[in-house]
């Protein structure tokens, strides 16, 4: 994984200064083998064909986000395109197009140049072809909605009758972009390339890829983490309809059928023994009692302001608590699969991923091929929220295709998925606030005891502290005088994964559910309190103001009922909500109504702004109320949607977006909606029952 | 194996089966009809609905034999030129993410429409609060219901 790669996957403010955006604009690869002759491909993110169509190549994965529409608009505005005459073509991992991983909300801001470079490329030379055939000034003449116009003789050809000419022409290495108040294509919101053959049945995701004479594998692995398979018998399996292999597959055993349901069965009847390896008698219990005695010693620091901690000793008054998170799977809607071909010196793949460049890398490793000798066909995929990064089910289909000479096409069951993912880690906190005898908070504490992702997946050296558990907690916007945050790294051996918005996802709620606690011990108002405090946070104050405002903060709610606000800032964006909540105590919870104020800078497309809001309220509140994963003898609890829920239509809340995009860079939209809910409604309920949430998912003992 | 009668999309197809395969397999991999997914083989996501009879059906739960001789209406059939009045109205209000629970979203409204013209929010959350998504466009699918019981697609 790249510097880029790993730094987009960040949330915290410190990100934005860890940022290393590519300028550059690959060279035509691809699109020089693609384009005829007459065809303008000045470089490997579009096409100009002569019948004036425009092919934007996508170099990341469409998960959902809508973000293949919004990297099209981005070369659109600089190319002058005629958006009728748009269309856009998932990349296939190369080298012109270097890490392809999408994630960390980056799609568009890691993009947000290149591709608007590789539009105007394409506009200046198109111009420069038409000032030739006139021959007349390009300064002259102009582009404009798939047109090249002479101002002065009011000349005008379309781009399709130019491409012949333009691609002989010199590619201008530096290449005027417009200035933002130029913009006509950003900040419009355009139908989806992606929705027409997602409401008819013909989208082609992962699973329904088929290739001629191919085989449908289930993969038995081992049920305790880090377990493998010492020895099997196939005979049961075998006596399946349709069973017509059982092969082992890393760690695991394959069982190959004619079916995907031949597969399932062969593998449920398939005899395994596992050597279960040392986490056979981990449980969730000793999980948290070791993280509670971790707590009491100190860890590394991750913030201090003023005096940090030792400030606690001249408040007026102190309080402290204790907040818990569990771990989540991400459960997307498609579980995992892949689809290989193994053929002498070549390998193709056909996978829903969120790292095309990652497959490719992945299975050329285990093919023994070289990187250039694997395709990979990216498919459309049923949800990511980081569940996508991983290569393990790809290597599996690419092993098995090898083994057995024929294609193969891994499918997971739900179990597998939930029984298998890599989880957003479960973390301990203790927070402690010293309050000045005017009801002032004065001094705020954090100590996270948790397992890091970016330290177990390699990325931060072991024992350092990891920004994957600490952002979102140690970039707490509060102006207190005296802060300070410490991280102990503790890992119990479940496997970890990026989990829509990473530390955010827990870190917005210990520290924004903390601090309504602060608000109660001073006898402030939450929203009072926390306008205050960010007097010098200008893009969390206004995003604040605006959700209490829209929400309608103030009058108290009938009894049973409660309002809760909260704020977070990631990703590069700044989002804050208001929950009203139905709770009586001790009773179930019903979100009635959530409002949603966000500033994600530059915005790009309104709708998709909306719609991610709409999905990091609704994914959010799955974990909030429901998702829990629960860890028994060294394997998962749950298995399948009776056990680790979702929400529900009939649970849905009315949300209300209000966007307030504040014109500064672009910021990322695809996670930032997810932080905020979890503290909103745990203030909610807090609210309406006098009892803070201080363990998620809401209603854990 | 056994020899049956499948009713698809007003096509009548003869198929040899393993009886005790679900029909959820034989739509995607004997029909080749990708549109009905599998979310989680247990009847609890909605994302393999299709219409029997009319009548939303999850068909990882009914076995291909059970559908025998009963009209069978998956997402590809659910109109001949894809412009059912929902279809236009799923696409009107921009309703998918990552669209893969969405050809059951579709189907269960479909059939809350053919009983009940113009549901009420309560209406559609009962009627389709067992199709699972997980992306978060239950607004959106509330709205599109609306549009299409309104006739105002576009």
């Amino acid at each position: 994984m790249s510097t880029t790669r790993r730094d987009f996957l960040r949330t915290g403010a410190l990100a934005g200064a860890g940022l290393v955006i590519a300028f550059h604009v690959p060279e035509s690869a691809q699109a020089t083998d693609l384009a005829g002759k007459d065809t303008l491909a000045p470089n490997a993110y579009l096409r100009v064909a002569p019948d004036g169509s425009v092919t934007v190549m996508i170099a990341r994965s469409e998960l959902g986000q809508g973000s293949s529409t919004a990297l099209a608009m981005l070369v659109a505005e600089e190319l002058e395109a005629d958006w009728q005459k748009v269309r856009i073509e998932q990349a296939v991992p190369g080298p012109a197009y270097g890490d392809m991983s999408t994630g960390g909300s980056a799609s568009i801001r890691s993009l947000w140049k290149p591709m608007r470079k590789a539009g105007a490329q394409a506009r200046e030379m198109l111009v420069g072809a038409a000032a030739r055939l006139w021959k007349v000034e390009p300064a002259s003449c102009h582009a404009a909605n798939g047109e090249v116009v002479h101002g002065p003789s009011g000349r005008r050809l379309a781009y399709g009758a130019l491409t012949s000419l333009a691609a002989h022409l010199p590619q201008p290495a530096d290449p005027a972009l417009k200035e933002r108040k130029e913009f006509r294509v950003i900040g419009t919101a355009p139908a989806r390339f992606d929705s027409p053959a997602k409401v008819d049945g013909s989208a082609v995701f992962g699973a329904d890829v088929r290739v001629p004479g191919m085989l449908y594998a289930s993969v038995a692995q081992c049920p305790v983490f880090g377990g493998k398979a010492t020895g099997f018998d196939p005979a049961t399996a075998l006596k399946v309809p349709g069973v017509v292999r059982v092969e082992r597959v890393g760690d695991g055993v394959a069982v190959l059928a004619k079916s995907t349901w031949a597969a399932f069965r062969g593998c449920e009847t398939l005899r395994v023994t596992w050597d279960e390896g040392p986490l056979a008698t981990l449980d969730s219990a000793a999980i948290r009692a070791k993280f509670a005695e971790l707590a009491k010693q100190p860890g590394q620091t991750t913030r201090k302001e003023g005096r940090g901690a030792a400030a606690l000793a001249g408040a007026a008054r102190t309080l402290e608590a204790v907040y818990e998170v569990p771990y989540l799977a991400h459960t997307p809607m498609e579980p995992m699969n892949c689809t290989a071909r193994v053929r002498p010196g070549a390998c193709e793949v056909w996978v829903p991923t969120q790292s095309g460049s990652g497959v490719q890398k992945a299975a050329a490793q285990v093919a023994g091929l070289e990187l250039g000798a694997v395709t990979v066909h990216m498919t459309l995929i049923g949800g990511g929220f980081g569940a996508r990064h991983r290569q393990d089910y790809v290597e599996q289909a690419v092993l098995l295709s090898k083994a057995v000479g024929v294609p193969v096409q891994v499918v997971w069951t739900r179990e597998d998925d939930i029984q298998h993912d890599r989880y957003r880690p479960a973390t301990y906190n203790v927070l402690r606030a010293g309050l000045d005898a005017t009801g002032t908070p004065i001094v705020w504490t954090h100590r996270i005891v948790a397992p890091g992702i970016a330290t177990q997946m390699g990325f931060v050296k072991k024992g350092e502290p990891d920004w994957s558990s600490f952002d979102g907690a140690a970039n707490l916007p509060y102006a207190i005088p005296d802060i300070e945050v410490d991280l102990v790294m503790h890992d119990p051996g479940i496997p970890l994964g990026w989990w829509r918005s990473v530390a955010s996802s827990q870190n917005a709620y210990v520290t924004e559910c903390f601090l309504d606690e602060v608000a109660a011990a001073a006898g402030r108002d939450p929203y009072e309190l926390r306008r205050e405090l960010l007097k010098d946070k200008p893009r969390h104050r206004a995003v604040l103001e605006l959700a209490a405002q829209k929400a309608g903060w103030g009058p108290a709610l009938p009894a049973g009922q409660g309002r809760g606000i909260a704020v977070h800032e990631s990703f590069g964006s700044f989002v804050a909500q208001v929950a009203e909540v139905e709770a009586a105590e001790g009773g179930a919870v019903r979100v009635k109504r959530v409002v949603c104020a966000v500033d994600c800078g530059t915005m790009v497309h309104p709708d998709l702004v909306r719609s991610q809001m709409e999905s990091g309220v609704i994914y959010g509140l799955s974990a909030a109320l429901k998702s829990e994963i629960t860890i028994e003898k060294g394997r998962v609890a749950q298995s399948n949607f009776n056990d680790y829920p979702m929400l529900t239509i009939d649970e849905c809340p009315t949300i209300e977006v209000h966007l307030a995009p504040s014109g500064d860079p672009v910021g990322g939209i695809g996670e930032p909606g997810l932080p905020p809910l979890a503290p909103a409604v745990a203030n909610a309920v807090y609210a309406a029952t006098g009892k803070p949430v201080r363990r998620l998912p809401i209603g854990a003992g | 194996m056994t020899s049956i009668r499948l009713i698809v999309n007003g096509r009548t197809h003869t198929l040899d089966v393993d009886p005790e395969t679900p029909l959820l397999w034989v739509l995607r991999e004997t029909l080749g009809l990708t549109g009905t997914k599998y979310g989680c083989g247990a009847g609890l996501c909605g994302a393999c609905t299709v219409l029997l009879d009319g009548e939303p059906a999850r068909a990882c739960q009914i076995t291909a034999v059970q559908a025998v001789d009963k009209p069978i209406t998956t997402i590809e059939g659910l109109s001949p030129d894809h412009q059912h009045p929902l279809q236009q109205a799923w696409l009107a209000e921009q309703v998918p993410q990552c669209g893969y629970c969405q050809s059951g979203q579709i189907l269960s409204a479909a059939a809350l429409l053919a009983k009940n013209p113009d549901p009420s929010d309560a209406d559609i959350d009962r009627a389709l609060s067992a199709n699972l998504c997980r992306c978060g466009t239950y607004p959106r699918i509330r709205r599109a219901i609306h549009r299409a019981a309104k006739g105002g697609a576009r």
